[in-house]
């Protein structure tokens, strides 16, 4: 299953963010879970700078902006 | 997608959408696009005297008239040049990342560091929200506290609505003491927060964290990824800010037309040497982005008030802002705060003193 971690403290940014890939998911129907990480430890932890950024699989695909539904879309397909 | 509001996030990253549209298309709708830009903004002031004149049938010299004409004026000539900028600096941003700044400050000494740092905090695309996770991302990589510092300082005051506007209304030579004023304060407060040796009074957790490897996206921005970019960021930071800056423009506006000459000199001019620390201390609580504040300050200044005055006013009020130090609680001691803003705040305490003396 697609594991899809998106970081963010919570400003308007993250919870965009959060509703762009809850969309973009159910709308692809892929089994994914999502999970978002607001604790700073765990986002420093990551090494993430600059937030919002999507991570799926391990691998960080959106950094310091929110990504588009086109975009969460062509992650979840490859 | 919804164009954004967010009062309370700093974020200047935008959404680029990837668009089959090429370079050349841009191109094509850019550069009438400009010629009309230079149209519109050499013939403001003609627009307005004949809209407020003519159009209107407002009297000449009226209170009403003058705070009528500074309006109309003033509001098409404000956005059209933070249109441009902040499209070009969104272009210029498209280059830059916290991750590549951070290797490039990594281990550097300081001095040099806290220069290098304070241009870098600039140009990097840099959020509020993001401030805590990008200290501690600085400071474990091997970036010294006093460098981090210097680009904390400089990246939300010496942001490009700012210069924009005080551009706009003060004209280069202002802008560019600000810019220069501002770096200096950055690189000498962060100088100086290095030179104390305070590494230990940030957070316990802080010191323990390790580095983690740096995160970078793979795939790097076309010409044309880098133009959506920046319309996104127009898009985002104007569609954020343009109610303060109406607002900012009436308050200025009715300051013009309505406040008799000199009414503030007494109060913020040059005289009154305690209108400086005044100034500094009243910014601090006071929480606004450099956009409402510019154009009251034009007024200010057209009444009277000193520019090193108003202009420490407005750094103080957007370098030393409550809700930052509020995020930044999370890694700093309050003890290290307060040095932090005391130190800032002296820096800017003398840039006030020294525009009131040379000007």
């Amino acid at each position: 299953m697609t594991q899809i971690k998106m970081f963010g403290p919570g400003c308007a940014k993250c919870r965009q963010t959060e509703k762009v890939v809850r969309e973009a998911v159910a709308t692809s129907g892929a089994a994914a879970e999502v999970v978002k990480v607001s604790d700073m430890l765990e986002i420093t932890a990551a090494g993430v700078m600059s937030t919002p950024a999507v991570m799926v699989d391990g691998k960080i695909m959106c950094l310091g902006k929110v990504p588009t539904k086109a975009e969460v879309l062509s992650w979840l397909v490859s | 997608m919804s164009a954004d509001r967010q009062p309370t996030c700093a974020c200047a990253a935008p959404a680029a959408k990837p668009s089959p549209a090429g370079l050349g298309r841009y191109l094509l709708w850019g550069l009438p696009l400009l010629a009309a830009w230079f149209a519109v903004y050499r013939h403001l002031p003609d627009l307005s005297r004949w809209l407020t004149y003519h159009l209107l049938g407002l009297t000449p010299g009226s209170h009403l008239g003058e705070a009528v004409e500074f309006f109309l004026y003033d509001t098409p000539k404000v956005f059209l040049l933070l249109t441009l900028v902040v499209f070009g600096v969104g272009l210029v941003r498209s280059y830059f990342s916290p991750e590549r700044t951070r290797a490039m400050l990594a281990g550097r000494r300081e001095a040099a560091g806290n220069m290098l740092s304070a241009s870098l905090g600039i140009v990097t695309p840099f959020c509020s929200c993001s401030a805590v996770p990008l200290f501690i991302g600085f400071v474990s990589a091997g970036v010294p506290l006093g460098v981090t510092f210097s680009f904390l300082i400089a990246a939300p005051m010496i942001n490009e609505v700012a210069l924009v506007l005080l551009y706009g209304l003060f004209g280069w030579k202002v802008a560019g003491l600000y810019l220069a004023t501002g770096l200096m304060v950055a690189i000498a407060a962060g100088w100086v927060i290095g030179r104390l040796g305070l590494e230990h009074w940030t957070e316990d957790w802080v010191r323990q964290m390790r580095a983690a490897p740096g995160v970078m996206l793979e795939d790097r921005l076309s010409p044309a990824g880098r133009v959506e970019y920046a319309l996104q960021a127009v898009r985002e930071i104007v569609g954020r800010v343009w109610p303060y800056v109406l607002a900012g423009i009436a308050v200025g506006a009715g300051i013009h037309g309505y406040l008799p000459q000199d009414f503030l000199a007494g109060i913020m001019g040059k005289s009154a040497w305690w209108s400086v620390p005044l100034a500094v201390l009243l910014g601090i609580p006071m929480y606004a982005n450099a956009a409402g504040v510019v154009p009251v300050i034009q007024a200010l200044m057209a009444k009277g008030a000193a520019l090193g005055t108003v202009l420490a006013f407005m750094m103080s009020v957007i370098a030393l802002s409550l809700p930052e130090m509020l995020i930044l609680r999370k890694v700093l001691k309050p003890r290290l705060i307060a040095v932090f803003a005391g130190v800032v705040g002296v820096g800017i305490l003398l840039v006030g003193y020294l525009f009131n003396l040379v000007l």
